[in-house]
């Protein structure tokens, strides 16, 4: 077994030290990785100790696919703020003469992308993203609000030797629509209950406050106003670097930013607030086997009572 | 300078208030202006005046009144020349 210390030397370190337990699989990309069934049971324990954690909140669950209407990404903004991360799906739409080009260009060994058009599906950056117009569209929020409770993998791109920063990751996230006192509330409810949560699997942590990776310069003013209204809290743990930890959580306030774009009313006409709770589910097993080793059944029995439920 | 930077703003829907109802110490955010709009702002000043807000200056507290906004557009003006 490697010792903990051993496996982050470097985000590299780690990376190949992963791959060397088979705990990740290599596929040739990097932030695109397969799995190990030990490294999927972590995952599954620990959204199980969350779920645990969420019981009596008779949150509404959905999943929804790792793809969204394009069309919503863009309305949300998405391509404003992140356009550096976004990824669209894009699929052969010609006829037979395309075809043989295409063929010809793969046979080449050219680049044969551009035969391909855009579709209509985008990849679902957060979990949260396709639920707003949804919600928007089953008519006025309910007195006291709606809470879900969702979960998506979701694409980024930004290629990594971090293994804390995959391409494909997944999301396990609560959102909150209602007041701002509620959504307020909600948040802070969850500020509590992650700390609580990660300490009780042994890990250490720090909330902070936090931006979104925006892009360029109209991205520092973004960030820089997320920041001085408190908008966004994350909980890091040291995971490739002690240096720089990495958010496994994150606490969001939204205002009503979605409400107005959106349009989720309440029946008098005001606009719904919205907060979330995200929990990165590859960056906790990841933080995980860092702390604890790669080997589960040497986890600490406190560590693995809390993942057995 | 001032008047152009109130007649840009004025121009932008940036508000849902009339800017000259507002002074120069007024919270342009607490006016209703968005953090989109904030952005939309800076490039527009930039483009009217042929500035460019340095990394120090890209802060929620640049745009948040008019005073700031224009005394930022006054130095960076300056220091053009």
């Amino acid at each position: 077994m490697n010792a903990p210390g051993k496996l982050v030397q470097s985000p590299e370190a780690f990376l190949a030290a992963l791959f060397d337990e088979s705990i990740l699989i290599k596929t040739g990309v990097d932030g695109l990785y397969g799995r190990a069934g030990v490294f999927e049971e972590v995952i599954d324990g620990f959204e199980a100790a969350v779920t645990k954690m969420a019981v009596g909140d008779q949150a509404t669950r959905i999943h929804f696919p790792p793809g969204m209407p394009r069309k919503n990404l863009e309305k949300a903004g998405y391509l404003k703020s992140f356009p550096q991360l976004a990824g669209c799906v894009h699929s052969f739409m010609g006829d037979n003469a395309d075809h043989a080009k295409l063929v010809g260009l793969i046979e080449r060994g050219e680049d044969w992308t551009e035969m391909q058009d855009a579709t209509e599906v985008a990849l679902t950056p957060a979990a949260c993203y396709p639920l707003y117009p949804t919600v928007a569209a089953a008519g006025p929020v309910p007195e006291g609000g709606r809470l879900f409770d969702l979960k998506s993998y979701c694409f980024r791109h930004e290629p990594s030797k971090d293994p804390a920063r995959m391409q494909l990751f997944r999301m396990r996230e609560f959102v909150r629509i209602g007041t701002a006192d509620e959504v307020t509330s909600f948040r802070a409810t969850w500020l509590e209950r992650g700390e609580k949560l990660i300490a009780s699997l042994g890990l250490p942590c720090v909330i902070d406050v936090a931006n979104d990776p925006f892009f360029g310069r109209t991205g520092r003013v973004m960030a820089s106003s997320q920041r001085d209204q408190g908008l966004k809290f994350e909980l890091l743990i040291p995971v490739a670097s002690d240096e720089n930890p990495t958010a496994c959580l994150s606490f969001n306030y939204h205002q009503n930013h979605f409400g107005s774009l959106w349009g989720m009313h309440f029946a008098g006409g005001e606009v719904a607030h919205s907060a979330c709770v995200g929990f990165g589910l590859e960056r906790t097993a990841l933080a995980l086997f860092r702390h604890h080793g790669t080997k589960v059944d040497a986890w600490p029995a406190d560590v693995r009572r809390v993942l057995s439920g | 300078m001032r008047d152009r930077v109130r007649t840009i703003v004025g121009s932008m829907n940036l508000l849902p208030v009339p800017v000259g109802g507002l002074s120069d110490q007024d919270n342009l955010f607490d006016a209703g202006m968005t953090s989109f709009g904030s952005v939309q702002l800076m490039l527009a000043v930039e483009e009217e005046f042929d500035i460019e807000f340095p990394n120090s200056l890209l802060t929620r507290r640049t745009f948040a009144t008019l005073g700031g906004l224009i005394s930022a557009v006054e130095q960076l003006a300056s220091q053009k020349v």
